[in-house]
């Protein structure tokens, strides 16, 4: 199995829509090598927007091409994209700007380049904002059907968040993505693991390993964070009475605290563990060490689950 | 097209221009606060652009063939309603809604509620990228559109004011006019003493503009000014104005810094309405 960063996906799947969606405007803060959006510069140099490093003018600048008709692709590291969180809140959610702002460099998983280019914070402001979408998709071809979805919506903006490192497959072939829907990867009846994004590979790895243990361990894969799948989510945690959510990204605000509310709210009384970075900043390190170091990898989401099946609390 | 009126005469546009600071004291007394300084010296430059200058009409569907201006100093924001119902985009009676709750006419624009707003400002600095992005659309769809953007000069304390000034500058963004509401004083005081922006049009020249400056109350000044801005095909152009906040109310002129975000009292009212008679 190939592994294919989803920043990838999104940038070839830009670039094919490119010549059919003639209202795709893109633009970039310096850093199109790195986010792929360079495919699309390459292709159709007339429609992309070269904004130098300052995001700020970048963002409100795409609320105005979006205001003209346009359909902008608005990209960076998603640190540096929802840092400008000012600028997002009033000249594009605030006004419904239907603008595509793409974070790249998702979590601790970009490795080496440590703390200050990781996106550790970005899903949880970006959820707070109203009229804001935000996909997290797993692999490459869940990456191409959401930017395919993201490209035609009209009504508003949403936020796509993207790893810098490759992901395998997870998606089945007939998979379709449709927001505020969840996809079931695995079906099982004492657990329900709720992953997105980078980390539901190795949830699902994880899930399996259990197996051994006499742990049946549902696995769904959530690239719609908001809106959320409720009903997904209320089902597996009947069925299981144990929900378990994965993700690279402060396990504050971000997907875990997005499942927690929708427990709590529907009167849901299960036990419930959010993964991910404990509130706490990110490091230099290799991918796979940091992975190791955080409990994010096949073997540490597997022994993590496992505590928690046992009752361990963190 | 219903607008520009070429044949607007500056005296009449003048008439006009009264009757709508007249409207901007009554708003904003009746709404019991907002920002009468502001508005009152950037209105002659807005009603000059929307009357003699900018293709528009609210008979046009087409958003491409009409020009755009985008208030980035959003809390001037009265003066662009009464120049709205001036031209009978909004009826003049819902001015007296101002800030109230459910009137489109919020206390900074919100483009949703009142979608001829071409963008929702108030938090300043934002407006400017976002006239940038309209110039950008007209450029890729070959519009022949003209954006403005009205900016105010606390404003330019901003960042991303002059992120905006070199991107514009760095693309040559012949189609972008700035007009700089520079009436010396924001809340916490006169302008060179908050935040010194001086040597403000070197600044614009330095980031690759074309700049003008001129008396923001002076019809026949502003009008050749904004056709010489027209005929500019190679820089964005900016357009200094240098204005009286509170301009027409004299107890406000004298004292500018109060009547930044301070609303009329009733007896106040009545002062201003006599003197802009």
């Amino acid at each position: 199995m190939g592994k294919i960063a989803t920043r990838k996906a999104f940038g070839q799947k830009l670039e094919e829509l490119g010549a059919s969606h003639k209202n795709i405007v893109v633009l970039d803060a310096d850093l199109s090598k790195s986010t792929k959006s360079e495919l699309f510069a390459k292709k159709f140099p007339e429609r992309f927007f070269e904004m130098g490093i300052a995001e700020a003018n970048m963002i409100s600048t795409a609320a105005g091409l979006a205001f003209a008709g346009n359909k902008p692709f608005c990209c960076s590291f998603a640190c540096f994209l929802t840092g400008r969180y000012d600028q997002i809140r009033m000249s594009v959610a605030y006004p419904r700007a239907p603008v595509v702002l793409v974070g790249t460099h998702a979590g601790i998983g970009i490795g080496e380049d440590g703390n200050s280019q990781m996106g550790l914070e970005d899903i949880n402001l970006m959820r707070g904002l109203p009229n804001m979408m935000v996909f997290q998709p797993a692999d490459e071809m869940e990456t191409h059907q959401v930017v395919e979805f993201v490209s035609q919506y009209k009504d508003g903006p949403a936020y796509l968040r993207l790893t810098r490192q490759g992901v395998e497959d997870v998606s089945p072939a007939n998979y379709r993505f449709k927001p505020g829907k969840g996809q079931i990867l695995r079906e099982g009846d004492d657990v329900a693991v709720i992953a997105s994004g980078g980390v539901v590979m190795p949830a699902l790895q994880a899930a399996r390993a259990l197996e051994k243990d006499g742990v049946s361990a549902a696995v769904i894969n959530m690239a719609s964070i908001k809106p959320i799948d409720e009903e997904t989510i209320i089902n597996y945690a009947r069925q299981c009475g144990k929900v378990f959510t994965v993700e690279d990204h402060n396990i504050i605000g971000g997907l875990g605290t997005a499942v927690g509310e929708v427990l709590i709210e529907n009167g849901i009384h299960c036990a419930f563990r959010r993964h991910g970075l404990y509130d706490v900043f990110g490091e230099s390190g290799s991918p796979d060490s940091l992975y190791e170091k955080y409990r994010l990898d096949d073997a540490g989401i597997a022994v993590t689950l496992k505590e928690f099946m046992q009752g361990v609390t963190k | 097209m219903k607008y520009p009126r070429k044949d607007l005469s500056n005296e009449d546009l003048a008439v006009m221009c009264k009757k709508a600071r007249r409207d901007i004291v009554k708003m904003l007394a009746e709404a019991g606060s907002g920002h009468p300084g502001g508005s009152l010296s950037a209105i002659d430059l807005i009603m000059m652009l929307h009357y003699k200058f900018m293709r528009h009409s609210p008979q046009e569907s087409d958003p491409d063939k009409q020009d755009v201006f985008v208030l980035s100093k959003g809390h001037g924001v009265p003066a662009l309603y009464a120049a709205y119902a001036a031209m009978d985009y909004i009826p003049r009676e819902e001015l007296l809604s101002l800030r109230k709750l459910g009137s489109p006419l919020q206390g900074h624009p919100d483009k949703i509620l009142m979608p001829l707003l071409k963008a929702s400002t108030g938090s300043l600095g934002q407006g400017l990228s976002v006239a940038q992005g309209y110039a950008f659309s007209a450029r890729v769809k070959k519009t022949g559109q003209h954006v403005y953007c009205l900016v105010g000069d606390g404003e330019c304390n901003e960042g991303q004011i002059w992120e905006a000034a070199m991107s514009a500058g760095h693309y040559k963004l012949a189609g972008l006019t700035v007009v700089l509401d520079y009436n010396k004083a924001q809340i916490d005081g006169l302008v060179h003493e908050v935040m010194d922006s001086e040597p403000l049009r070197q600044k614009w020249e330095a980031f690759g503009w074309r700049t003008f400056e001129i008396d923001g109350h002076n019809l026949e000044e502003m009008e050749k000014t904004f056709h010489q801005c027209l005929e500019e095909k190679e820089k964005p152009q900016v357009v200094i104005a240098h204005t009286i906040k509170g301009k027409g109310v004299s107890f406000m002129e004298k004292d500018l810094v109060k009547w930044h975000g301070v609303a009329p009292s009733q007896e106040e009212l009545q002062v201003a309405l006599k003197e802009l008679q």
